[in-house]
């Protein structure tokens, strides 16, 4: 069946407002705030054959763009192999395991046959970051995990929902080893409706305009996603473009992870090699290949929004060299690091490949770090322990347009940051500072926006403090002559005194007592172009603002600021930029 | 309470082109009309030249009800007073960091300024803790110099925001008290006074908007009443505020903020008014502009407010606001075909300038207006012809760019543009609906703006909703807002508290306290007001929960399994999920007050003697209109269809300042307001 242009738009339209539609309802319906608050969730239409992606929910996490065609993929395979149960209409399967085309555990995927007519035409899939999944730790994020055994419950797919009931004796296991485990019912609901709602609407869409031409539809968009990317592709020149990025360490030893990647376009394809990275590590910095090759697509995809999401896109791309390095790991291999830390740091790999190549669009480095700050402890006032997690955004790299936006969210997120008001409500703690982190910008033509610098104090009680953090030893990086962003830097004040984590930006259960206190500067972005080229008004106006000091104007920018209120010395400037 | 009749009324709003003017002298039945350019740099001449150009009278007129366009502008534009900020030590930079987010999933640039530049925000030493007890004491000395430094910097207005003001307003009074001995003006706004909410960010947004258009507004406000006492008014000048009620001028300025979107505001309060008394009182409005469309939903006659506006990225102003939500397509939207091969209409347009192809302003880029203008939808000789481009020049320009690429001819183009648009705006609007909780097929659509007719019969179709209704006047339909609107107070009391735990006399007790105040509110302005109504509403969730379910309460003497069941049945109703094992949260405790006016007579909106008789006679030119094929169709002109008509598609009804468009398959009919109502299907 040959489809016109013009129906072919109307029906990609209708898919993605299917996925925009369950996406909608998880969210509203879901109890935990990760969901409902941060959408770390993600919903799609996945190929009955091959769990090829066909479309996916525009407001879905970044960091699964793709993931879910892996799963649904290795699903499908299982089920043929007999290694997963028989798909009945209204059955839900539930899945975790990282290995299985996944990302770290706490990221639940559920998976719902689609049937017309008695057979199945595609599978319906979500997935939820639930608060805790089990393991060492609440959360899951354990900075010092070297099995995944540690890092908590790992469910292969089984079908919690048999015909639509849900299956109380895999629902109690599940229950039994996980922490506030009374209201993830609500959540499992919510993700299970979310699915139904796009079994409603597909079915509305497939009966509208017929079971044959939406197949049809669907073929054609997938091939036409691919030409789409090759076009944008077209826009890079031949050649190879390389780029190495670093990991501060895994946690558990205290050595840096390099991700080398070289970036080859030929033909109309682009190829990522990432020979010669880091072997597997000891500790959680490890990535799985779901969430590598997810972590090169969402980086292609900040570079080129307009790309629509379906496997077609993903076509042109080819993911080589990560057999044997810490970006295939294997079980039983960590992996709690790979969605959060690991994945923005393939995709700055990626940034820092294709700026030459494509230097309008590309940005220099953002910060990158999802900078994961965890305390647990027992709050005597409320007689109860707590689990507070801060996480917090950096600067974004510079461009060619302007310069970096200040307290980002991460590469790969597109939360929100909880106010500091809600903070001190739920947790026995006081902020004494919530700050812009003043001179953090990479220097350039286009500085980094900067980073957050956050100081806050145990109240009472006792506490654990735990970080899970990167870019402490390396900040974002400068591109075209811009320099680096500043890099991560977390303090721990114990009576009086201060403490520097031993892997800089990670470790686990550094006891705090009353008064003590935890003050982070998270990182800045990289700047884009020649600092000595970024107009003098514009330092000075960077000055006035407090931003950088006039030192800094004077050392980073060549301008000399002097005098109150403070003006540019057009002389001193022109000698210091020679 | 005063005379309630309502005497002469004039309605006038400034939109970003247009002043739009409405008249009514309910004695008489008398209409005067006005659209006159909108002058931005200060909106009071359009006013003046808008009530001149309407042969107003001003020594006749009891009331003037003004929505006005000055806070929004200048709030998207920054085009603001100077001002100051006084916080806690150790959060000057909250304005500027907001909730670590960015403007779009995709995409890692973006910027951002905040509404208060660094330089001007002072720190000083003075904290709260959650509890609203004090862990650092006010240094007072600190807020004086701070003050001072503010003034020297050539401050016009200032905010004091401190952290956990809301559960303790103590030092914020304190520091005004402290202010108010040297700070020049009036201009001085506290952060817990507009919201009194938890979360720093949003609410020190909130009450640096006020702060920042607080002077703004007050010498609009000013000079324009001025104007009008020497042109001879006397009446009451009342201004719109964004949750669709009316204030009067000389308090409007203490609350600024709330005048921000004031203007979609009024377009909805008009459509729930006409609805309700056309027996349509469910209705999703869909206002369709040259750049945007803003849609917004009506049950039974009320529309949906919400206190969680962003009205940009990065610009939450929390108060209660019509919760219209924009869609990025108007008649100015952009078609190309991308580099698969598929056509896009927008999100890029052509805006006003260059504007559409047929606009003759330089624009070569393919429009929805275009293709409408292809399609023989719009009045050819009304648009292209006149100056620089003829409707062959669009024609050109749609063959080469998207019918060659497209295999099309240029007419297949500009359906196919029409087509993927339709498709893509009735997704926006379901997605709107959905996320109300509401399913779209159980409302009407209520078009207007100047292209919302033109589309409003295929996305009703595309919806599934049965029935389109199109006012008298879709191009003034703001202004009529402004004539029709009541007076509203709107007031929200966090409570936070589980429901087991609650104590429903302290509940009652709030709705008691929030009843009074809006009642005392309604009482001091001069207006007469038929009768005065309180709604009453919870905020709720699943402990545990973060998303709020508005739960709407019959009566204020709730005891707390009546809440819980309610809650459960909304919860329900809206997420199809039954939870019987957990409780829930009361978050909000709300009270809306509402000052209904004297009902309008809006019959005579179409002048009643310019009625003809036949359809016949009000039939103006017959042309081919392009549906699934060029189809000859009759063209009537609006002021001249009978009173009562029926008639089946296809038909092109046009007047002053719209088309309306009559698929084949629909029957419209006249009713006595001079509405248009449009059955889907209805027709053979």
């Amino acid at each position: 069946m040959t489809l016109d242009p013009i129906t072919l738009s109307v029906i990609q339209a209708g898919l993605q407002q299917v996925c925009d539609e369950m996406d909608l309802s998880f969210s509203r319906a879901a109890f935990s705030p990760v969901i409902a608050e941060a959408n770390d969730r993600s919903d799609g239409i996945y190929a009955a054959e091959d769990g090829a992606l066909i479309a996916q929910g525009a407001g879905g996490l970044p960091v699964f763009v793709g993931t879910m065609q892996y799963s649904t993929a290795t699903l499908i395979r299982m089920i043929a192999e007999g290694k997963a149960a028989e798909p009945q209409p209204d059955d839900i399967y539930i899945v975790n395991d990282p290995y299985l085309g996944g990302t770290h555990l706490m990221d639940v995927r559920f998976a719902r046959p689609f049937y017309r007519q008695g057979k199945l035409f595609c599978w319906l899939s979500n997935t939820g970051h639930w608060p805790d999944t089990g393991g060492a730790v609440p959360g899951g994020f354990s900075a010092s995990a070297t099995a995944v055994e540690q890092e908590g419950l790992r469910l292969p797919p089984v079908r919690l929902f048999k015909q639509g009931q849900l299956d109380p004796e895999i629902y109690a296991i599940i229950t039994s080893n996980i922490r506030v485990a009374d209201q993830r019912i609500g959540d499992v609901k919510a993700q299970a409706a979310a699915l139904l709602v796009g079994e409603e609407r597909l079915n509305a869409l497939m009966d509208r305009y017929g079971d044959a031409t939406v197949a049809a539809a669907i073929a054609e968009l997938r091939q036409r996603a691919a030409v789409q990317m090759r076009a944008f592709v077209d826009d890079i020149p031949d050649g190879s473009y390389t780029s190495t990025a670093w990991i501060d360490s895994d946690g558990v030893v205290d050595e840096p992870l390099a991700i080398r990647l070289t970036v080859t376009r030929a033909g109309d394809g682009l190829t990522f090699d990432f020979t010669g990275s880091s072997a597997p590590c000891a500790g959680p910095m490890n990535s799985v290949r779901a969430t590598t090759l997810s972590s090169v697509y969402l980086a292609m995809r900040h570079i080129f929004p307009e790309v629509p999401m379906n496997a077609g896109a993903f076509e042109p791309l080819t993911v080589t060299g990560i057999a044997g390095t810490f970006l295939d790991a294997q079980y039983p291999r960590p992996v709690s690091g790979c969605a959060a830390e690991v994945s923005q740091r393939i995709a700055e790999a990626v940034f820092a490949a294709l700026v030459t190549a494509l230097p309008d669009r590309v940005t220099a480095a953002p910060a990158g770090t999802s900078g994961n700050f965890a305390l647990g402890g027992h709050d005597p006032a409320r007689g109860r322990d707590f689990v507070m997690y801060q996480l917090s955004g950096g600067g974004y790299g510079g461009n060619a347009h302007h310069d970096g936006l200040a307290n980002g969210c991460s590469t790969i997120g597109i939360s929100k940051a909880p106010p500091v008001e809600i903070m001190e409500q739920a947790f026995p703690v006081l902020y004494r500072r919530y700050a812009l982190r003043e001179g953090s910008g990479g220097a350039g033509l286009h500085r980094g926006g900067f980073g957050l610098d956050y100081e806050v104090e145990l109240r009472r009680g006792s506490a654990r403090a735990s970080f899970v953090m990167d870019h402490g030893r390396f900040g974002p990086q400068g591109v075209l002559g811009g320099q680096d962003g500043a890099p991560n830097q977390v303090t721990v004040w114990r009576d009086g005194a201060a403490y520097t984590p031993l892997h800089l930006s990670k470790e686990q259960d550094i006891p705090l007592s009353p008064g003590d206190r935890v003050h982070v500067r998270t990182p800045g972005g990289g700047g884009y172009g020649n600092p000595f080229a970024r107009p003098p008004a514009l330092v000075l106006e960077d000055v006035r603002l407090g931003r950088y000091s006039a030192e800094e104007a004077r050392r980073l920018f060549g301008v000399a600021v002097t005098g109150t209120p403070p003006q540019v010395d057009a002389a001193a400037t022109a000698r210091l930029r020679g | 309470m005063a005379d309630i009749s309502p005497g002469q009324v004039v309605g006038v709003d400034v939109g970003g082109t247009f002043t739009d003017l409405v008249e009514l002298d309910p004695a008489s039945g008398r209409v005067r009309l006005a659209k006159v350019p909108s002058t931005l740099d200060n909106q009071a001449f359009g006013v003046l030249n808008a009530l001149t150009a309407a042969g107003c009278d001003l020594a006749a007129l009891d009331l003037i009800v003004h929505g006005t366009t000055t806070t929004t502008n200048a709030v998207l534009e920054r085009k603001l007073s100077r001002t100051g900020l006084i916080t806690t030590a150790g959060f000057r930079d909250v304005l500027e960091l907001g909730r670590r987010t960015r403007p779009q999933p995709y995409g890692m640039t973006g910027e951002f300024r905040p509404l208060i530049p660094r330089d001007l925000r002072l720190e000083l030493p003075e904290r709260m803790d959650a509890t609203g007890a004090v862990v650092t004491p006010l240094d007072e000395a600190a807020v004086l110099a701070a003050g001072k430094q503010l003034i020297e910097a050539g401050c016009e207005s200032v905010v004091v925001h401190f952290l956990h003001a809301y559960a303790n307003p103590a030092h914020e009074l304190r520091a005004a008290e402290v202010l108010r001995s040297i700070w020049p003006n009036d201009h001085i706004t506290l952060g817990h006074a507009l919201l009194s909410e938890s979360r720093e960010f949003e609410r020190g947004v909130t009450a640096a908007a006020n702060a920042a258009v607080q002077p703004l507004l007050a010498r609009y406000i000013r000079r324009l009443t001025e104007q009008l006492t020497a042109g001879g008014y006397h009446g009451d000048v009342l201004v719109m505020n964004g949750n669709g009620g009316m204030v009067s001028a000389a308090r409007v300025a203490q609350e600024a903020a709330k005048t921000v979107m004031s203007g979609p505001a009024s377009g909805v309060m008009a459509a729930a008014y006409t609805g309700r008394k056309a027996g349509q009182p469910n209705l999703i409005t869909y206002d369709m502009g040259g750049t945007s469309t803003d849609v917004a939903l009506i049950r039974n006659a009320e529309p949906a407010v919400s206190n969680e506006i962003e009205i940009e990225y990065a610009m939450p102003i929390h108060v209660p606001m019509v919760d219209v939500r924009t869609v990025g397509a108007g008649g100015g939207s952009i078609a190309r075909v991308n580099p698969a091969g598929l056509l896009e209409v927008g999100p890029e347009s052509a805006g006003a300038s260059p504007g559409p192809i047929c606009y003759g302003r330089g624009g070569r880029q393919p429009t929805i207006s275009d293709a409408n203008l292809l399609l023989g939808r719009l009045d050819p000789s009304k648009f292209a012809g006149g100056e620089g481009v003829s409707i062959d020049d669009v024609r050109a320009i749609f063959d080469t760019e998207l019918g060659a690429p497209l295999g099309l001819d240029a007419t297949q183009a500009a359906a196919a543009v029409i087509r993927i648009a339709n498709t893509r705006m009735a997704g926006a609007i379901r997605m709107v609906s959905v996320s109300l909780g509401a399913d779209p097929r159980d409302f009407a659509l209520f078009a207007f703006g100047g292209a919302g007719p033109l589309h409003a019969c295929a996305l009703a179709r595309e919806l599934g909703i049965p029935r389109v209704m199109v006012p008298p006047r879709p191009g003034i339909t703001n202004a009529i807002g402004c004539v029709v609107a009541d007076l509203r107070h709107d007031f929200v009391r966090t409570l936070n508290t589980p429901l087991d735990t609650l104590d429903p006399a302290a509940l009652h007790a709030v709705f008691a306290e929030q009843r009074a105040e809006g009642d005392r509110l309604i009482a001091a302005e001069r207006i007469g007001i038929r009768e005065v109504r309180h709604v009453y509403s919870v905020d709720m969730q699943f402990i545990g929960q973060t998303h709020l379910l508005r739960v709407p309460l019959e009566r204020p003497d709730v005891d707390r399994e009546t809440l819980q069941q309610l809650f459960e049945a909304a919860y329900f109703r809206r997420f199809r999920v039954q939870l019987d094992n957990i409780r829930a949260n009361l978050v909000n405790a709300n009270t809306s007050v509402i000052g209904t006016r004297a009902e309008l007579d809006l019959s005579t909106l179409i002048d009643p003697a310019g009625r003809r008789a036949t359809l016949a006679e009000a039939e103006t030119d017959r042309r081919p209109v392009f549906f699934d094929d060029w189809t000859d169709t009759p063209v009537y002109w609006r002021d001249h269809l009978p009173a009562a008509f029926t008639l089946d598609g296809p038909a092109v009804i046009q007047q002053m300042d719209t088309t309306i468009l009559i698929e084949p398959g629909n029957r419209a009919q006249g009713d006595a307001d001079g509405n248009i109502l449009i059955e889907i299907g209805a027709a053979p």
